[in-house]
């Protein structure tokens, strides 16, 4: 196994950043920070209910920038070409919400309250995650 | 809701996306690459989930600990939730899929809007495509 590109110290720093934003939302106004979950039911359209769903976007967006600006990272670019952006958004939306969870909800909140859901969960789309992405690497497509 | 719990909902997205920029999981290279265990392997992503499971859990158990605070609806309602059903594996397993197949997961393409790039909205539209899908056929909770 060869390792490359590997950043321990942001990954630390930017990781426990996210803990506590995860605990900030659970102390704060007891809500899990499961994004998945938290954004798609805005299709549910009840007004009552979207405006601190759309305050989780903006302040995840606005954070995102923020950060990109004080710290200089570097910018983002070199996506997957579009037919695989589209599948794969498509599939990745769909199977968040039929495994009610994504990397946020089972793998950040759930394993952090030792849910066994959470842990089997966080295995699983981790394991064939990197069977997708190693097909797709032998196969030579994505770019 | 209160004033003061949307300005805490907000802070918490807008750490969180601070978070995920500072440690570089809004570019799916970095993701992609965590995911290629079988090739050049980037840990990266691993240790923004130990650090941010470590920092979650702890508050997470003070405050089990002290349970002066209420216990919410939703909270309650996810631990009850602790079977390891076939949706939960099927849906874990498309997530990783389409996660591998894009290289998004969700909160890190939402945090990338601010990028501006069309890579970036065409892939939050898929997203909510799948999310709608699973919505419009496969919930039930609503009926």
């Amino acid at each position: 196994m060869e390792i490359i590109n590997f950043t321990p110290f942001p990954a630390l720093v930017g990781g426990m950043i996210i803990g506590l934003a995860a605990a900030m939302l659970l102390l704060s106004v007891n809500k899990i920070f499961g994004i998945s979950g938290i954004v798609s039911c805005l299709l549910s359209l009840n007004k009552n209910d979207s405006f601190w769903r759309i305050l989780i976007i903006l302040g995840l967006i606005i954070g995102a920038a923020f950060g990109h600006w004080v710290f200089a990272t570097p910018k983002v670019e070199n996506f997957r070409s579009y037919p695989y952006l589209v599948i794969g958004s498509i599939i990745m939306g769909f199977g968040t919400r039929y495994g009610g969870g994504c990397t946020s909800g089972h793998g950040v909140c759930g394993i952090a309250r030792l849910s066994k859901r959470s842990i089997i969960a966080t295995l699983v789309f981790i394991t064939t995650g990197s069977i997708t992405v190693l097909v797709m690497r032998l196969l030579e497509i994505g770019k | 809701m209160s004033r003061l719990d949307k300005l805490y909902i907000f802070t918490s997205a807008f750490l969180f996306g601070i978070g995920l920029e500072i440690s570089q999981m809004t570019d799916p290279n970095k993701v992609i690459g965590f995911l290629d265990v079988f090739g050049k392997w980037d840990p990266s992503l691993c240790i923004v989930m130990v650090g941010a499971i470590f920092v979650n859990s702890i508050f997470y158990y003070l405050i089990q600990k002290k349970k002066t605070y209420p216990i919410n609806n939703e909270i309650s309602k996810q631990q009850v939730k602790t079977i390891i059903d076939t949706k939960l594996i099927v849906g874990a397993s498309l997530f990783g899929v389409g996660w591998g197949v894009s290289g998004f997961c969700p909160g890190p393409l939402l945090a990338n809007i601010y990028n501006l790039q069309p890579e970036i909205f065409v892939s939050i539209l898929s997203m909510f495509v799948g999310f709608f899908i699973y919505h419009k056929f496969f919930d039930q909770s609503h009926e």
